[in-house]
């Protein structure tokens, strides 16, 4: 039988209770949100709770709410067994947001929080390899974030544009 | 003694060197390898049977240590025009550019993004632009036929008279 996803919910809130609220189901994948210092836990009961089940993570991103002032983490997560599917978000400051890897319960979460940290800068504490994974190495910035400012030049390379594309942009 | 004039009709013809080794040059341009997005696959097609590039001579070789003409194929980012400058390094002189595409012209449809190259002369000088996006495999035949002419062009053999100018001026 398919579990819903408020069940699912439900389950989550009765085993970390206060952690997690939010819950929306009328969407096209219903989501909750989840306090970031349970991350690590929730993720490892999802995975190995009997009728849940979520082995895969299959995206992990990011969304830069400057109004809101925070930065929302996105854990997609999918059961090939139970073929169903959940989204988990966690807010984080955007003054130094860091976060639990899950990397311990999803090995998939390796690359994903090492694109996380490229263009978001979100710190994940316990990652064995948290380094660039698109960008270059020397790169200044963390490009997808709303107030990044592009550099005048990329290592002697000039960034400007022609002056007929600058001036259609104003 | 009779002149030499129309006695040896079928098997002689007079030239100059330099158009004899321009010729050479003209008719054999092995091209590098090397596609970065959409375009490569307009210039796989002018390789290809229909448009055919194997008649004017042109054959792509694998390394750049072998090559003579770059046909720079698609977006180029910041991280791929270093090592595109690398390569550009690698061929032996002489050496042509053909910038095949939007995007390799200025960027293209892509040159508001953080990452990409506003255009390949940014880096290495180019010798002939393809606008098009992607161009047609004729339009990279008729850019292929203007290296031809430009290669025609050239003397090598005559004393360059720059070189004196420049040692004058310093």
């Amino acid at each position: 039988m398919k579990v819903e996803a408020k069940d699912i919910f439900a389950k989550t809130e009765l085993r970390f209770p206060e952690k997690v609220s939010g819950f929306k189901g009328d969407v096209f994948e219903p989501y909750f949100q989840i306090e970031p210092q349970s991350v690590v836990e929730a993720g490892r009961y999802l995975r190995d709770e009997p009728g849940v089940q979520f082995e895969v993570l299959s995206d992990l991103t990011a969304v830069d709410l400057p109004k809101e002032n925070k930065i929302q983490i996105v854990y997609h997560l999918y059961s090939y067994s139970q073929r169903h599917a959940i989204v988990l978000k966690v807010d984080l400051p955007r003054e130094e947001p860091h976060v639990s890897t899950v990397e311990n319960v999803w090995k998939a979460a390796n690359w994903f929080e090492r694109e996380v940290f490229d263009l978001f800068g979100v710190n994940f504490e316990g990652h064995s390899d948290l380094r660039r994974i698109l960008l270059p190495e020397d790169w200044v910035g963390h490009p997808l974030l709303k107030d990044y400012v592009e550099q005048e030049e990329y290592d002697g390379i000039s960034t400007q544009r022609e002056p007929l594309v600058e001036k259609l942009l104003r | 003694m009779q002149p030499l004039i129309n006695s040896l009709p079928e098997s002689v013809f007079t030239t100059k060197v330099d158009d004899l080794l321009n010729w050479g040059r003209a008719s054999s341009q092995w091209y590098m390898l090397f596609g970065l997005a959409c375009c490569a696959i307009e210039l796989m097609q002018t390789g290809g049977p229909r448009a055919d590039l194997d008649r004017f001579g042109c054959v792509p070789r694998a390394t750049p240590r072998q090559s003579d003409l770059m046909i720079v194929a698609g977006t180029l980012t910041y991280k791929m025009a270093k090592r595109t400058k690398l390569l550009y390094d690698q061929m032996p002189d002489p050496k042509y550019v053909i910038s095949m595409g939007s995007c390799a012209n200025c960027g293209g449809l892509f040159q508001l993004a953080y990452s990409v190259c506003k255009g390949v002369d940014k880096i290495i000088p180019v010798d002939v632009y393809v606008p098009g996006c992607p161009p047609r495999p004729e339009a990279l035949t008729e850019g292929l036929l203007r290296i031809q002419e430009k290669m025609m062009r050239e003397r090598w053999l005559v004393k360059q008279p720059k070189v004196a100018a420049e040692s004058a001026g310093a």
